[in-house]
């Protein structure tokens, strides 16, 4: 299995980001870099709206990951719920 | 008209599908001439989908927001003399080179979406290719208006945009550019969008970056972010692109291979200058070249390459090359400024005895055995007052146009050296990789303008060194260049706090 990561500015709104990625997907890695947060995982991980807001306890929105996004790694999947990244094999 | 709130999809699909229309008096190979000629085959264009599904709206939204949280770390940074509370004057020289080598091309990228994203039959694509370009262009304005600021207090960042046209080491990344935007859209498409956006740019904006945060310049690790951000999207783009092309036809493939071999490439070598900036550039350190390269080269390419095996496509031959050399390029790259650093815009140094102990521990099997007694040699010439200049002009890779500096990995102490002939002429190359490229193309890679013959062929300002190095490539000579040991920016970091000069304190430590 191929992992797929996806990196985040460390900040406090990545945070909660980061809070739900964990909920939402088992065995992740965090990795906390100068200034950055790289999460990785085997094949498949994935970035839930409603997790998202619960923790954040607002509204959210998917394409709101752009401002605090770095770099991911994987086939990206994105539609109004959720962002997910998975690879083939 | 309806209120109801349109999902993502179908705003993307309003945005893209909908806004295309039919030629009904002009025929298509006369709109998009440029589609065919590459021997690419594109049966349905409907099938092309962007992942992030990106509309204009949101596209705005969010971009206007980075922009503001950008710019009020620039303010930030300015007002509060950040140019002092980087660690190490040292440190600015990488992003020196970063302004004239890296940020040049940026507007390079511009320019090549814009064409290209002109120039394909779906406007899914089309749209894909305009919002790259315009994200290029904040990149190439935003790197400016951070490193303005130190172009404020530092040397060597005032005729950027000059010297990317001229000086022999920014012809490196330059030419890879120009190679790139001079092919046809589709062959620009798998270089750029996923060749160094998707495989390679991860080296230069994600760890490189890191270690500017580690350094204390959050102006640039704020805009270096801020872009990858946005490569996040390019990068989907890329591989996009490739499954598209892929999926499109079977005779795409060999094509795409091609040029997915070549481009992987000149992007490792054009990232030769990151590999040093990574090593010996960034005083305070977070990770090695060859950490990086392993985790966003190695391990990224191989799950990459493993999801494009369904197509038929396999990892570059090339890149056993660049994996072999891991734990040599860095140290080889630094080398060669070191010895030429009369002729370049920015300083170069002799890492202290700390950063040799460093290098020792994370290049184990290459540093104390081929770079670190010669390192010592240098410096020592330097205590003795007689630093090290190389005098003459080296000779170039035909292809990559980088000095013929690296040697081969069978036996790192001998050059690596690999030539061709053509139409009488004999062209000289650095790598298998480069010469394989010349030889597929050389009536495209003889045009090449090359540094060191335009100098010897009195195209460069004049004979003697200060002509082509002051009059043409506008360094100012004995305070943009040289060693930064004696320099005015060392000086005037001295200065600011109140600190003895290195070379006092190297002849008090010896």
């Amino acid at each position: 299995m191929s992992k797929v990561y996806i990196a985040l500015q460390d900040n406090e709104e990545s945070h909660y980001i980061v809070e739900a990625i964990e909920e939402d997907n088992a065995d992740v890695t965090v990795i906390y870099q100068p200034a950055m947060i790289r999460i990785e995982c085997e094949g498949h991980m994935v970035i839930k709206r409603e997790t998202v807001e619960e923790k954040m306890g607002r509204d959210w929105e998917i394409p709101a990951l752009h401002v605090n996004l770095i770099t991911l790694g994987g086939n990206v999947d994105e539609d109004d719920d959720q962002l997910s990244l998975t690879w083939n094999n | 008209m309806s209120n109801k709130k349109l999902n993502l999809k179908d705003k993307y699909r309003l945005l893209t599908r909908d806004l295309e229309w039919e030629f009904s008096y002009r025929d298509r190979k006369e709109i998009f001439p440029q589609e065919d000629f590459e021997g690419i085959k594109i049966t349905d264009w409907s099938k092309w989908e962007d992942p992030f599904r990106l509309t204009m709206d949101s596209y705005w939204k969010y971009q206007a927001e980075k922009e503001k949280k950008l710019y009020a770390i620039f303010d930030a940074f300015s007002q509060n003399n950040g140019q002092q509370n980087v660690t190490d004057a040292r440190y600015v020289n990488a992003i020196k080179l970063f302004l004239t080598g890296v940020s040049p091309l940026e507007y390079q990228a511009y320019s090549g979406f814009a064409h290209v994203g002109r120039q394909f039959g779906g406007a899914g694509a089309r749209v894909a290719c305009q919002m790259q370009s315009l994200d290029e262009l904040r990149h190439v304005q935003t790197q400016i208006h951070a490193m303005s600021h130190y172009n404020k207090h530092f040397d060597g960042f005032q005729d950027f945009a000059h010297m990317h046209d001229r000086v022999w080491y920014l012809s490196v990344p330059k030419s890879f550019f120009d190679d790139a935007r001079s092919a046809g859209p589709f062959e620009f498409m798998v270089a750029i969008g996923f060749s160094f956006e998707y495989v390679l740019t991860n080296l230069l904006f994600v760890p490189f970056m890191s270690g500017a945060a580690y350094n204390g310049d959050m102006a640039t690790v704020t805009f270096g972010f801020s872009a990858q951000s946005d490569e996040a999207r390019h990068m989907t783009l890329g591989l996009e692109v490739i499954k598209f092309l892929l999926e499109q036809h079977e005779d795409n493939v060999p094509i795409v291979q091609r040029w997915i071999n070549k481009w992987l490439w000149r992007g490792y070598r054009v990232l030769t200058l990151v590999a040093m900036m990574m090593d010996y550039m960034l005083p305070n350190k977070v990770m090695s070249w060859q950490e990086s390269f392993e985790v966003y080269f190695e391990e990224a390419a191989s799950s990459l390459f493993k999801d494009l095996a369904r197509y038929g496509i396999e990892m570059p031959p090339y890149a056993a090359d660049a994996i072999a050399e891991k734990e040599h390029l860095s140290h080889q790259a630094w080398s060669i400024f070191y010895n030429y650093g009369h002729a370049a815009a920015f300083h170069t140094w002799m890492p202290t005895e700390q950063e040799m102990d460093w290098l020792s521990e994370k290049y184990p099997n290459s540093f104390d055995q081929y770079y670190r007694p010669r390192f010592e040699k240098w410096r020592e010439m330097e205590e003795a007052g007689e630093r090290y200049y190389n005098p003459t002009l080296p000779m170039l890779c035909q292809t990559c146009q980088i000095p013929m500096g690296f040697t081969d990995m069978e036996n790192p102490t001998m050059t690596s050296y690999r030539q061709s002939v053509y139409d009488g002429e004999r062209y000289n190359f650095c790598s298998n990789g480069c010469k394989d490229i010349f030889d597929y193309e050389p009536e495209k890679y003889v045009q090449a303008w090359m540094p060191v013959h335009q100098i010897f062929q009195g195209n460069c300002g004049g004979p003697e060194m200060e002509d082509v190095l002051g009059d043409y490539y506008k360094i100012n000579l004995g305070v943009d260049n040289l060693d930064f040991k004696g320099s005015p920016d060392e000086a005037r970091w001295n200065a600011w706090h109140n600190l003895i000069p290195a070379e006092d304190k190297l002849k008090k430590a010896s």
